[in-house]
This record gives structure tokens, C-alpha cells and sequence, in this order.
């Protein structure tokens, strides 16, 4: 294993999030106080309780999610997508760095950064609202899974991406609705019988639900059901991430 | 002297189904500097793409010290320096971590002394802070240089290392390169500027459309396959040539007070005797003779166009 290949990756790509910190850490923190304060203080106020806990303190978990999932995805697609704009991927490729390492050291660091934006989430939110988590370790492994499963799902993205356009679609046409219509601001209980139906379908459901019961121990699916789903994810991405490196796609001719 | 890098019967097709490399054979001697020449789209970045590991080859094998650039990819990568013909930098990175970044790529721990070294013998080491876009082109082609140096090489590709540097940077260049293989270092460089290959390399490759036409070194191929022309200064202007000297092909030069006669150098007979022998005798007089080797030059552009 070449550690000092996966170290100067990782460090290289946190130095890009020092660089671009307002960009990095500034704008999710400033985008989901927003939503705290107009979810959460204002509107939150005149909505009753769901599960037992206030709306300001339901939406913690979505919202958290909603941050996790769009930083993941767009922290390691960009960071994989950068060098090959600029041709700079050239000494990666022609580094004695097997796939595994590139991987390591790129998705490591996305993931990373959307730790720490989430922790840095959580906290702002603690000042919005009453903040209880009832089983902080499932939490932390939920936070730290989701970070990793999405990052690599993010890394494919930036390697099959060949313009910046392909880079924000996934991003902004399917994970952001995926959320919002995923129960991230509300219980999917609330909808109508078919659109519950329909919300099955949606992934990120589980996803959600999961982080929502690891805070209040109530959410609408089984506990198990979303981690499972969680894990099915991240071994679909690793799955297809080993297929496109393997071939050479999108870095290699 | 030992080989440090074996290509054979290396092909590229890409997915276009251009066929960028043909069946090239070609071994590289250790601590040797051998230029490969070529037009535009000969083949010259896509086989050091290939030997680097930035391209899948089609077909054939290529050893770097013995080791399978596919097998033992480590081991021949860890050997191998790329400076890249674009200057592929990150612009909002500074240098000195730039550098550094492409020696821990390479598995080699941090040595910040021997960063310096590298920048100070690349005159780089008052930029040693600066962002990259502050840099100007000349000083990006030499902190591509510095990574490319930066986990200690023992064979250095140089793909176009003077494109688009002016002359006097191009000299410092080639001091530069010289010094690297001084110290032990396998330059291979592409270049479609003649005149680098004739200034430093000992021996030259001529690819053309995917083939290798020629491997020789640099002065035995300028004499065995460059003419030589003999100018003869005349003491008296003529009108025409003398029906006897008709059988020579004679060039008359400088409204008559010249004449030029093309022969090969490497032949037994080169007819300059005889030559002399008839001028002499239909009494021309001579003022001088001098004579000019065609450059690498001459003979490169013949390759290509005979290819």
C-alpha cells in the first residue's frame, strides 16, 4: 500500500477545502440556518408536533442528510473532475498509485469535508432549536456511512463526467428532489395513500428515516430497512466505481 | 551499455480506431539522452503516454529496468519522471506544495532539502510561495520539471520541453537536461525542433505515422544519410558549364562565380578527384573549395516525406 500516495491525496484535496472554505464550509452552514430559521423558528412555531418532537427539531435530521448527501456528491466529484479539466489527473495516472489508493485518498477527504460540514451543521442547529439525539453512536456511524457511501457515489459522477454541466446535473436534477420529496421536512404519514406508496421507491427515504431515528427513536421505516438500504448503496457505488476505474473510463484512453 | 527501457513490438489503436503506434520495437540505453523526432501526430506522446502508464497500450511490452510497466507498475513508475507537453498545473496552488504533493505521490516520504535543492537548481526558489498563475510560462515548464524530479527519477520523459519557451530559456533548458543526465539521469525527449535533437540528444528516433523510421545516433545519422555538397569559388565568372563537366549534375551558383556538387561522403568513390581533374583540364580556374554537411534537419524532412 502506498500510504504516502493516500496521504499527499488527502492532504492535497483538504487543501483545496482551506482555499475554498467560504465555498466549502461557509455557504452549507449560511444555506441551512436559513432553513432553520424559516422552517424551524418561523413556520416551525405554528405547526404542531410530529413523533413527539418539535418541527424545528424534526427537520434536524433531513436537513443534515439534505447537506451531507449534496456535499458528498459534489466535494469528490469536483475533486476528480478538477484535475482532469485541467489535465493535472496526468501525474496521478503515471504515480505508482493503484485504483484503490486514488480512491482512498480522494474519497476519504470528501468525505472528510462533509463531516465536518455536518458536525458543523449540527451545532448551528443547536442554536435554532432543541437539539436531542437518543443514540448518538448510530448517529455518528450514520453520519460517517452516509458521508462515504455518497463521496464515492460523487467520485463515479466526476469520473464520467466530461463537462461541468454533467457534473451539477446528478446533483441538483435528482439528489435534491430525491431529499426534499424524501420526508426531510415532513413525515411521509402526511401524504396521500399513493404518494406514501410512491415515497418507497424513493432511497433516500431510508436514508432520512435512518438519521431521524437515531434522534428521536421514531421514524417511519425499521431502523434495520435503512441501514441495510444504506450499505446496499455503498456497495452498489464501490461496485461501480471498481468497474469504471477498472476499464479506464473517463481518465483513461 | 544496458538498456533501461525495452519496447517491443508496442501498438496503440484507440477507440476511434486510429492507429497511433505500429508495431514499435525501440531499447533505450541507460543514462543516455535520445530525442524522439516526429511531425505533429506521429506517435511520440502517446508511446511515452503508454510507457508512463497514462495510456493502455493495444498490443506489444515495455520494460522499464527489467520490470512489466503493466505487472510491475510500481516498481517502473516509481523510476519514470513526466514532464507533460501541456502545462497541466493546478493554477491556484503554490509551488513548493505543488512539488511536494507530486514526491508523496510517489510514495517517497517528505524532504522538504531536497524540494529546495530541486527549486534552487531550477531557479525557481524565489517562487517557492507563489501561486502557479503568478508564474510565467517559462517558470510553469520548470516547476512541471521540479515535479518530475521531485521522487528522483532514474528516467525522465520530456514531452516538447521547449514548446513555447523563448531562446535563451531553451538554452538554460538544455544546460538543465545535460546536468540530469550527467548525474545519472535517462533523458528521453520528444521534440519536433530539430535543432534541440542535434544540441543534446546522442541519439535520435524518427517516428513518423506511427512507425519508427530510423534509430541512430545523431552524428552517425547526419553522415550516413546527409549529403555533403562541395562549393567551389571560381576565380573567373562562367556563362554555362562546360560540356565535360555536364555529367556531374553541377549547380552553377552566384551568377556563375560558384558552382555546387552534391556527393555522398560515405561512398568509396565520391567523385571529387575527377572532378577537379576535368575542371582542370577545361581550364577553369579555382579561388576556393569548401564543403557542407546537410543538417539533421535535410535529412529528417526527407524521412518523413519518403514515409
Amino acid at each position: 500500500m502506498n500510504f504516502y500516495a493516500i496521504r499527499a491525496i488527502y492532504l492535497h484535496e483538504m487543501d483545496r477545502m482551506r482555499r475554498t472554505i467560504g465555498q466549502s464550509i461557509l455557504s452549507p452552514v449560511i444555506s441551512t440556518s436559513l432553513y432553520f430559521i424559516v422552517f424551524g423558528s418561523v413556520i416551525g412555531s405554528m405547526i404542531p408536533e410530529l413523533d413527539g418532537v418539535s418541527y424545528g427539531s424534526f427537520i434536524v435530521p433531513g436537513l443534515l442528510m439534505l447537506t451531507l448527501l449534496t456535499q458528498s456528491i459534489s466535494n469528490s466529484a469536483f475533486g476528480i473532475f478538477f484535475p482532469k479539466f485541467t489535465g493535472s489527473i496526468y501525474e496521478v495516472l503515471a504515480a505508482p498509485v493503484s485504483s484503490l489508493e486514488i480512491i482512498i485518498g480522494f474519497v476519504g477527504a470528501s468525505a472528510t469535508k462533509s463531516l465536518i460540514v455536518g458536525i458543523i451543521i449540527l451545532l448551528t442547529a443547536s442554536f435554532f432549536v432543541e437539539l436531542k439525539i437518543q443514540y448518538p453512536l448510530l448517529m455518528l456511524f450514520l453520519l460517517i456511512l452516509t458521508c462515504l457511501t455518497f463521496s464515492l457515489f460523487g467520485f463515479l459522477i466526476g469520473l464520467l463526467s466530461n463537462n461541468f454541466e454533467q457534473l451539477q446535473v446528478v446533483p441538483l436534477i435528482i439528489i435534491t428532489p430525491l431529499v426534499f420529496l424524501g420526508g426531510s421536512l415532513y413525515t411521509i404519514e402526511m401524504l396521500p395513500e399513493f404518494w406514501q406508496k410512491v415515497s418507497y421507491f424513493n432511497p433516500v427515504v431510508y436514508l432520512i428515516n435512518g438519521m431521524r431515528w437515531s434522534f428521536y427513536g421514531a421514524s417511519d421505516i425499521n431502523i434495520f430497512i435503512s441501514v441495510v438500504s444504506l450499505v446496499g448503496f455503498l456497495v452498489a457505488c464501490i461496485v461501480g466505481v471498481a468497474i469504471v476505474i477498472s476499464k479506464g473510463y473517463g481518465v483513461k484512453n | 551499455m544496458q538498456n533501461i527501457v525495452s519496447i517491443k513490438k508496442l501498438s496503440k489503436i484507440y477507440d476511434n480506431n486510429f492507429q497511433a503506434l505500429n508495431n514499435i520495437t525501440l531499447d533505450i540505453k541507460k543514462n543516455e539522452i535520445i530525442a524522439l523526432l516526429g511531425p505533429n501526430g506521429a506517435g511520440k506522446t502517446t508511446m511515452i503516454s503508454i510507457i508512463c502508464g497514462i495510456v493502455i497500450p493495444s498490443s506489444g511490452s515495455v520494460t522499464v529496468d527489467n520490470f512489466d510497466i503493466l505487472k510491475d507498475y510500481r516498481r517502473t513508475r516509481s523510476l519514470i519522471g513526466l514532464v507533460p507537453q501541456e502545462l497541466s498545473l493546478e493554477q491556484f496552488e503554490y509551488v513548493f506544495n505543488n512539488v511536494s504533493y507530486t514526491r508523496g505521490l510517489y510514495g517517497k516520504a517528505p524532504n522538504p532539502s531536497l524540494i529546495e535543492k530541486i527549486l534552487k537548481d531550477l531557479s525557481l526558489w524565489d517562487k517557492r510561495n507563489s501561486r502557479i498563475n503568478e508564474l510565467s510560462g517559462g517558470m510553469k515548464r520548470r516547476v512541471l520539471i521540479a515535479k518530475a524530479l521531485s521522487h528522483e527519477p532514474s528516467v525522465l520523459f520530456l514531452d516538447e520541453p521547449s514548446a513555447g519557451v523563448d531562446v535563451e530559456l531553451r538554452q538554460e533548458m538544455w544546460q538543465v537536461i545535460k546536468d540530469l543526465r550527467n548525474s545519472g539521469v535517462t533523458i528521453i525527449l520528444t521534440t519536433h525542433y530539430i535543432e534541440e535533437a542535434e544540441a543534446i540528444a546522442d541519439r535520435v528516433a524518427v517516428i513518423n505515422k506511427g512507425e519508427l523510421l530510423v534509430v541512430d545516433n545523431t552524428s552517425d545519422l547526419v553522415r550516413s544519410m546527409g549529403q555533403k555538397t562541395l562549393v567551389i569559388e571560381l576565380h573567373e565568372a562562367i556563362q554555362t558549364l562546360p560540356a565535360q563537366l555536364e555529367s556531374y549534375n553541377l549547380t552553377v551558383l552566384n551568377n556563375g562565380l560558384s558552382i555546387s556538387y552534391n556527393y555522398d561522403s560515405s561512398s568509396k568513390q565520391t567523385g571529387i578527384t575527377s572532378l577537379l581533374q576535368d575542371m582542370k583540364e577545361t581550364g577553369l580556374k579555382l579561388k576556393d573549395l569548401k564543403t557542407e554537411q546537410s543538417s539533421l534537419e535535410n535529412i529528417f524532412v526527407e524521412l518523413v516525406r519518403e514515409n
